[in-house]
């Protein structure tokens, strides 16, 4: 199979299913010539024109807002938000109306909205840049959020999301843009809502998602010489959340590592942390261990960003103490 | 854009005459119901301001889309919406437009281009601008009639919105009904410009100053926005001057204004005014126009009548819904 980068899967499914079906658009900052700020739409302009590759002003709340418009009246818009720190300017919007007019309007209401957004640090870009919110809109009913690791993913839930009736969220760390892998020439989606076991082992759960999940397979790797055979699962998904693997998992090793980008309290981890207390405590042979950011802003200072954020050797150090 | 009044004759005054008696009859119902614990919750009557949405619903197309806002009864009746289905999601009863879930400030009737009433000040004017921008898109020639208050005017989606608008030429019409008090604040402690309409200066569209308590008077100036926007010149402001008789929910003892205050505005009750045009220009006669307001009680009486007959949702309703292709699939 052809390898891409990540970026180039994301532009693939873009092009594909705007290819496929006239409904679909884009709206967003920069995404025009300039290719968005990170590049993915670059190209889409020149196939699509200006009406179906729509640059729009800086104006967060209307972009997504007027998607759900959009949405609702029969169009499938993809939403770029440049920085997943913005989404902060897109709350109302988000998770007042687009999560929730299934809900409160009935069967009639459909929002097929996809939002994309560039999430997470390591680029030295400071607090309002750097940011990993997905944890937030766990807490948004209506809303499903996913985060895929590899380009062929990237490819295949961007496809998903975008044929989805629902609201997604779908979020790019930033430093797997330029990362490599094969990917399917053929449309191929894959399913929201369910992880995907990495790597099989029978000693300790390593739940990751996104960037880290490419972190927590080098430290199952570094693990492996201690004797320790460490299952690594990637989420794909974090709304709806693929329970049933996860416990899976650890009623199989009895023991459970999460981690993620975001700040600690209230984090990824911490639902999964519940979950797993919830259906398979009585498998558990010691304590559930987050990595994740400590609850501060990310700091600029290259040095003070690098200790915030989960390395390979921390979840390796967390990992050994649970043995 | 034409100064032609709006054309009316006896069919179409009848009709005018039965929404501005069905939506101030709903409301006064619903008002007796929520005092009388019948209809929990709060309600945001529209009275006083009927004219707003029957005389801007007249200029759209029933294929034409309306947004509304946390004061939408009247919106909802005015664009064609089944009085049943409005007062049972009153009720929080499963025939109730959302199944009961939404309640007063979360309803929609799409098949009537009734895209939702909405809890959030200003939260419907990105959602209507998003709807224009699809009309556009799909070429279907449709128009959306963009409701909000004095008090929406001062949100940031508001200018993103008409800016967006203006900018892309967008078949919309923004309908600022300014009733002169956002909850308690006064516009004149809120706004910088004593006429909201100027503000479509800073978009380059036109803003347009209207009577809200006069049906005719805001058909016109609606008739004229809604061809504008329909024949690709792009969105125009609309600042109908009204007024809401009384509090801005259930429990306001209002104040924060004089009684002297109200009294001038109930003088140009527009209902009355309607009503006194309907008989001068010979379009009803008073026998006529009684029939027409025992028609829109008898309406009311009937959709209380539906509502308390409804039966409530299920628990099983409890968390169906949430996702459009799927019962729940959030289980843990």
């Amino acid at each position: 199979m052809r390898e891409l980068t990540y970026w180039q899967a994301l532009q693939e499914a873009l092009q594909q299913e705007m290819r496929r079906d006239p409904r679909v658009f884009l709206l967003g900052e920069d995404i025009g010539a300039y290719g968005g700020a990170f590049g993915v739409t670059r190209g889409l302009l020149a196939e699509f024109g200006p009406e179906r590759v729509r640059c729009t002003p800086i104006s967060e709340a209307t972009i997504v807002g007027a998607a759900t418009g959009a949405a609702v009246t029969g169009m499938r818009p993809v939403v770029e938000i440049m920085f997943m720190d913005f989404l902060t300017l897109t709350m109302d919007q988000l998770a007042n109306h687009a999560a929730k007019f299934r809900y409160m309007y009935g069967p009639q209401a459909h929002v097929p909205i996809v939002i994309r957004t560039p999430a997470g640090g390591g680029r030295s870009y400071g607090a309002t840049h750097s940011q990993s919110l997905e944890a937030w809109f766990l807490h948004v009913p209506g809303l499903k959020v996913v985060a895929p690791a590899t380009p062929a993913d990237a490819k295949g839930l961007l496809l998903t999301a975008i044929r989805d009736d629902n609201p997604v969220l779908f979020v790019e760390h930033k430093l797997l843009y330029a990362t490599t892998g094969p990917v399917p020439d053929e449309d191929e989606p894959i399913a929201i809502g369910e992880a995907a076991v990495r790597r099989e082992g029978q000693d300790v759960t390593i739940v990751a998602y996104s960037f880290h999940l490419g972190m927590a397979l080098q430290a199952a790797e570094d693990l492996a010489p201690h004797g320790i055979d460490a299952e690594v699962i990637d989420l794909r998904s974090l709304v709806p959340l693929d329970t049933e693997t996860i416990v899976g998992s650890v009623r199989k090793t009895g023991r459970l590592v999460c981690v993620e980008e975001g700040t600690r309290t209230g984090g990824v981890g911490a639902e999964i942390a519940a979950r797993v207390a919830e259906h398979a405590y009585e498998y558990l042979d010691a304590p559930i261990r987050r990595i994740a950011a400590p609850d501060i802003p990310i700091p600029f200072s290259p040095p003070l960003e690098q200790a915030a954020l989960p390395t390979r050797e921390v979840i390796v150090r967390t990992v050994r103490e649970l043995f | 854009m034409s100064t032609a009044t709006f054309p009316l004759g006896s069919a179409e005054a009848r009709h005018v005459l039965y929404l501005l008696t069905l939506i101030r009859a709903f409301e006064e119902r619903v008002l007796k119901l929520v005092n009388e614990g019948a209809i929990r919750g709060t309600t945001h009557p529209y009275i006083g301001q009927e004219a707003v949405a029957v005389g801007s619903c007249l200029a759209l197309r029933a294929d034409d889309w309306v947004v509304s806002t946390h004061r939408g009864h009247g919106h909802l009746l005015a664009k064609g919406g089944d009085p049943n289905r409005l007062m049972a999601e009153l009720f929080g009863k499963a025939t109730g437009y959302g199944g009961g879930k939404g309640g007063t400030q979360h309803m929609a009737d799409f098949a009537v281009g009734h895209l939702g009433s909405n809890g959030i000040t200003g939260g419907g004017i990105p959602i209507g601008t998003g709807a224009a921008l699809s009309a556009q898109m799909r070429r279907s020639g449709q128009v959306v009639g963009v409701f909000f208050g004095d008090g929406a005017i001062n949100q940031g989606t508001f200018h993103e919105s008409l800016n967006l608008a203006a900018l892309w030429r967008l078949p919309a019409v923004y309908i600022c009904e300014n009733n002169l008090y956002a909850m308690s604040t006064s516009v004149r402690e809120a706004c910088s410009v004593e006429h909201l309409a100027e503000r479509a200066c800073a978009y380059g569209i036109p803003g347009v100053q209207v009577d809200g308590m006069d049906v005719v008077a805001t058909a016109t100036a609606a008739q004229a926005a809604v061809d504008r926007a329909r024949s690709g010149h792009g969105p125009t402001l609309i600042e109908c001057k009204t007024y809401r008789f009384l509090g801005h929910s259930k429990s306001d003892q209002r104040v924060y204004r004089g009684r002297e205050e109200e009294a001038a505005w109930r003088e140009r009750d527009p209902l009355v005014r309607f009503r006194a045009l309907a008989h001068e220009r010979g379009w009803l006669s008073t026998a006529e126009c009684d029939a027409v307001a025992r028609e829109a009680v008898d309406a009311v009486e009937a959709s209380v009548a539906f509502a308390q007959r409804s039966p409530f949702p299920g628990p099983e309703a409890l968390t169906q819904g949430v996702f459009a292709d799927s019962d729940d699939p959030c289980a843990s």
